[in-house]
């Protein structure tokens, strides 16, 4: 099967480009690309006037519930819904049930996901056992079995030695290491941001230092060790300060953010609205600004869905009673191109953040539309006028704060290439 | 949003969820119906509005007093009354809260009065409640609890009308309070400007200010020259260690001593929403002495919520 696609605005991240022309696949990789269309003959040729061509999405936060929460989605529901979105990969956490911390798991991930024939699927391993905090998981293994990095999911490592082991250990096999910076003692169960709104609604509150706190624990390792730290789905104005510092430092720390963090504050949770129950919890204005500062500076370099598809019950309870998580595969794409439409990213800029910037934080050779790259890509019509009706969504689960808000464009096609 | 919920598309209390947003006007009608009921004084204490109709106290925790007022509240307005303690083990077997709720609606049950340990838990039943089924928020979490508010106002109403020139001190766990949330909505509702909350740092909740509130960290300026304390309950299981030192350091600082009392204004009301924990936020014999409204309040409790429910269900005929 070849394709060409002609006429687009194509985002090169990896070069840096962003111009207007033709580019051809075949055989799952990128054969052609220049200003005309090329003599050779195509399958299927694609008129892409006004359209834009961009490296496939890859998302660094995926749970697609299988192995271990069929009842919420299972990976063809998600892996479907992704590749629908205009994601060509995405990046499981650990956490999976059971957790991925065996290479026996990471071959039954592997063969789940090759079943589902959906968005390709990449996979963190557990970086201490069972998720524990106790015990260092077996690093090598998991990297040899095809993890692209490893973390902890939201459990703690509460033993700050093991944290500085487990640095020392992935950093000597060049693995990096993914942290959702969490203090689980200052967090204290808490299912809200502390502040006004938390403590009209009489919610348990968990403040901006069980973020800034863990992110000074990790980023005291790594001034020790060197590792590699990338901090996932940072919530707080202050986190953000403590991230640039770490990277003016030259620390090698990256850090990316959840697309809603970059749209909804705690004033969202009015009304005990529990589709906006997130964890880390929506915070500030402040906060959510200075997370776009960062997106726009590239100090946050990648943005995710942290997609967590959940049952319709998962919600139905009492706010502080209900699952936290939003179903967000297919917001992620249109969320970020409101954020070109508001004038704070370029497209290229978008594009660089949804598949450079999270490609090299995962040590993966994508996010470049060059001759001989992987044909993994995106085109997105940028004018689609659409509204979301979480009926309709192709993820299980319908949980989104989205539904009925109104959107301007939207992936129009998906191409997966071989690796 | 909570006002959108609480109040019918008439104007009409529909259900009773928080103190916050209700109208003034509302609030008001309230307080005047409940004195139509308070002492008990005029013969016949009952009051067959609600003839006829069920009530469900639904109470997911353990309250002996604040139910008993919900029950005897419906009983005199000759409704029947149910009351079902529902303990968390019995929702985790697999039936879910909504599952509860659905299956006592099947009964033709008319009001629902729900204590739930869930902040939201009121707000919860209400979005979920068939129309026509009424939902009276005996408490939720930290959230809310707006009858107790009620009985507080009709309390100070009662001794001093006039709320626009009150000082009022909140003394004490505010963190955990429902109590003082609803208090503090009620009073700015009614025009109260100087509101204060006076506890230790580690119980005075972050951002309260923003709810109209002053906030101090010492008992002596705390209640300087005001004409209403209200005294808070410490939930001394969960504070000890964690939030203070000990109940008797708390004392020390923030206790409602007789000396304390003496230095306060002579026409000063002491309340507190029960029960008391003597000899902590309170001495036991400033507790019934004569500045202290606390057993007025939990007599007013009953006329309040009878009040609330024959609003709610009395429709035209209340």
């Amino acid at each position: 099967m070849s394709v060409l696609i002609k006429n687009a605005r194509i985002l090169d991240p990896a070069a840096n480009t962003d111009t207007v022309g033709c580019l051809g696949l075949r055989k799952g990789r990128i054969d052609y690309r220049g200003i005309r269309a090329p003599k050779a003959a195509y399958d299927e040729v694609i008129e892409a006037k006004g359209l834009w061509l961009m490296p496939g999405i890859i998302d660094l936060c995926a749970r697609m519930r299988e192995p271990g929460q069929t009842q919420k989605a299972t990976m063809r529901s998600e892996a479907t819904a992704a590749l629908a979105a205009g994601i060509t990969a995405v990046c499981l956490p650990p956490d999976t049930r059971p957790v991925i911390d065996n290479t026996a798991v990471v071959n039954r991930v592997n063969r789940i996901a090759k079943a589902a024939a959906g968005t390709y699927v990449y996979m963190l391993g557990a970086l201490t056992k069972g998720l524990e905090g106790q015990a260092l998981s077996e690093m090598s293994a998991l990297k040899q079995a095809g993890c692209v990095g490893v973390g902890n999911g939201l459990a703690p490592v509460a033993n700050t030695l093991i944290a500085r082991r487990a640095l020392e250990y992935a950093s000597s096999l060049g693995i990096t290491v993914h942290v959702v910076p969490l203090d689980h003692a200052l967090a204290n169960g808490g299912c809200a941001h502390e502040g006004a709104m938390a403590t009209k609604l009489g919610l348990t509150s968990i403040p901006v230092s069980a973020e800034t706190a863990a992110m000074r624990q990790w980023i005291s390792l790594v001034e020790d060790t060197g590792a590699r730290v990338h901090f996932g789905r940072l919530s707080s104005a202050r986190g953000v300060a403590l991230l640039e510092s770490a990277q003016a430092r030259g620390l090698p720390v990256t850090a990316d953010v959840a697309v809603h963090q970059l749209f909804l504050t705690d004033a969202d949770i009015d009304g005990f609205n529990a589709l906006a129950h997130v964890i880390p919890p929506l915070r500030e204005a402040r906060d959510r600004d200075a997370l776009r500062a960062a997106v726009r500076s590239g100090a946050i370099g990648a943005i995710c869905s942290d997609h967590q598809p959940h049952e319709a019950d998962a919600k139905i309870n009492p706010f502080p009673l209900t699952e936290a998580g939003i179903s967000a595969l297919e917001t992620l794409l249109p969320l970020t191109l409101r954020l070109v439409g508001e004038g704070l990213l370029s497209p290229l800029q978008a594009a660089a953040r949804l598949s450079l910037g999270p490609a090299g934080v995962l040590g993966i050779e994508r996010g470049g539309l060059g001759v001989g790259a992987a044909a993994d890509l995106t085109l997105v019509d940028p004018a689609a006028s659409w509204q979301l009706d979480p009926a309709r969504m192709l993820s299980r689960g319908r949980n989104t704060p989205f539904g009925g808000t109104g959107f301007s464009g939207r992936a129009q096609r998906a191409w997966l290439g071989n690796s | 949003m909570s006002d959108t919920l609480q109040i019918g598309r008439d104007g009409r209390l529909r259900h009773l969820l928080t103190m916050e947003g209700l109208p003034r006007r509302l609030l008001l009608e309230i307080l005047d119906q409940a004195e139509g009921y308070a002492d008990g004084g005029h013969g016949d204490k009952k009051h067959p509005l609600l003839h006829g109709k069920t009530v469900v106290n639904l109470f997911f925790e353990a309250s002996t007093r604040t139910r008993t007022t919900f029950e005897l509240a419906a009983k005199r307005l000759a409704a029947d009354v149910v009351n079902l303690q529902v303990s968390a083990s019995s929702t985790s077997k697999g039936e879910t809260l909504l599952d509860t709720l659905k299956t006592l609606e099947a009964m033709q049950v008319d009001l629902f009065v729900i204590r739930h340990e869930a902040s939201g838990a009121a707000h919860f039943f209400a979005q979920h409640a068939a129309p026509g089924v009424a939902i009276l928020n005996a408490g939720d979490g930290r959230h809310a609890h707006p009858t107790q508010a009620l009985l507080d106002m009709f309390t100070i109403r009662r001794h001093k009308p006039d709320f626009s020139k009150l000082r009022v001190a909140i003394v004490g766990d505010a963190l955990h309070s429902r109590v003082a949330r609803s208090d503090i909505h009620a009073l700015r509702t009614l025009g109260t400007r100087d509101i204060r909350v006076v506890a230790p740092r580690p119980l005075v909740p972050t951002g309260i200010e923003q709810l109209g509130v002053k906030v101090f960290h010492q008992l002596e300026p705390g209640l300087d020259g005001v004409d209403v304390v209200i005294l808070l309950r410490l939930q001394k299981e969960r504070m000890l260690g964690a939030f203070l030192p000990s109940t008797a350091e708390f004392h020390r600082d923030f206790g409602l001593t007789r000396e304390r009392l003496a230095r306060l204004k002579p026409d000063v009301l002491i309340m507190h929403p029960g029960p008391i924990n003597r000899g902590v936020e309170i001495e036991g014999d400033v507790a019934y002495g004569e500045r202290s409204v606390i057993l007025e309040q939990v007599a007013h409790g009953v006329a309040v919520r009878m009040a609330v429910m024959a609003m709610i269900l009395g429709g035209e005929a209340a």
